[in-house]
């Protein structure tokens, strides 16, 4: 399990982020493919973990998770795939391992209040 | 009063420290014109009987060398230190997979000279290095005939990672009445067109196809390098 370290990351960027604008932070919004190799639940899990003793403690972590899109090269287009084991296209069937989506793990966005002048937001 | 929430858009690769210095390593291994394979497996599947008979058999010919990634043994880098190849641990202590700031730091002080092939064994494990680019130009995926044919339909993020799959012990397909036809359309569901190579590091079956493979991709690396160079 690898997502802890993962979700250490996040919280990292995350204060970097509030550091650098003089937020705090509320929640995190992130972007989640199947083919990261991370699993939501583990990371939602994670996170709160990684988050204790921080400025983003309490905070949420939001995930979208992104399905798998593929490019199909007989009807020329953009699929989305129905099955993991089976990357081929859900009309034609032919087979591709042209992966357009599905390998996400970004942050893309985070609920933040302004904080008041005085305030200072660590980034440790 | 605290001030009203906003949504702040940002958009931030989690694994870009990761990612760069992958990136950072990649360039270093072209300049440097060293091919670099990593290996990826569940535990006991043979990356190190695999890459020992790699290592004694391309040694004769070419510059090689090992960085062999394990949790808390230094014992396969004991077994491949036997092909007379450079060989260097990274112990990951709990960490279960290999990332790039952790072969940047094993090649800092490793004084092995300029390579033809580096090969990196990562942690035994089918799940978490899938996220990790080391810089490497193949990953190979193995996977034993004792694992059962399913094996890339459990694990279809690791070997949709992987640019070859390689099936291991095949001494043994018959004994453990592997259906190596069906082991090999699974590979193909998860990732079609992959390459796929069948070997015994025992008795040698199918070594000769696999090594005249990775030659012939070191030769086209080198190829691709003289091109960008013109």
């Amino acid at each position: 399990m690898h997502e802890l370290s993962i979700a250490m990351s996040i919280v990292d960027m995350a204060l970097e982020e509030a550091g650098r604008r003089d937020v705090t932070i509320d929640a995190v919004h992130l972007e989640l493919g199947p083919l990261s190799g991370v699993v939501a639940d583990a990371l939602l899990f994670s996170y709160e973990m990684a988050c204790a003793g921080t400025p983003l403690e309490g905070s949420r972590l939001v995930i979208r998770e992104v399905p798998i899109e593929v490019y199909c090269p007989a009807c020329k287009a953009q699929k989305i795939l129905n099955s993991m084991q089976w990357f081929c296209c859900p009309e034609c069937g032919a087979p591709t391992s042209d992966v357009i989506h599905g390998r996400e793990l970004a942050i893309t966005a985070l609920e933040v209040r302004d904080e008041r002048p005085t305030a200072t937001v660590g980034s440790s | 009063m605290s001030a009203q929430p906003r949504l702040l858009e940002v958009r931030k690769n989690v694994l870009k420290q990761n990612d760069l210095i992958a990136r950072a390593l990649r360039e270093r291994f072209r300049a440097e014109g060293t091919f670099v394979v990593s290996l990826v497996s569940s535990p006991g599947a043979g990356k190190t009987a695999f890459l020992e008979k790699t290592l004694s058999l391309l040694r004769q010919n070419y510059r090689v060398a090992a960085l062999v990634g394990d949790l808390a043994t230094e014992n396969d880098a004991i077994r491949l230190a036997r092909s007379q190849a450079p060989v260097k641990q990274i112990t990951t202590g709990t960490l279960c997979h290999l990332e790039a700031a952790m072969v940047e730091r094993a090649l800092e002080d490793w004084e092995v000279g300029s390579l033809d092939f580096l090969f990196i064994e990562n942690v035994g494990n089918l799940v978490c290095p899938a996220s990790y680019d080391l810089g490497e130009n193949l990953r190979f995926v193995l996977l034993s005939v004792t694992e059962g044919e399913d094996k890339p339909l459990k694990y279809p993020t690791i070997f949709n990672s992987a640019d070859v799959a390689v099936i291991t012990k095949m001494d043994l397909c018959e004994a453990v009445e592997c259906d190596e036809a069906v082991m090999r359309a699974n590979i193909q569901g998860v990732r079609p067109g992959m390459r796929c190579l069948a070997v015994s590091a025992k008795t040698g079956t199918g070594v000769e196809e696999y090594l005249e493979f990775l030659i012939e991709r070191l030769a086209e690396s080198a190829r691709q390098h003289a091109a960008l160079k013109e």
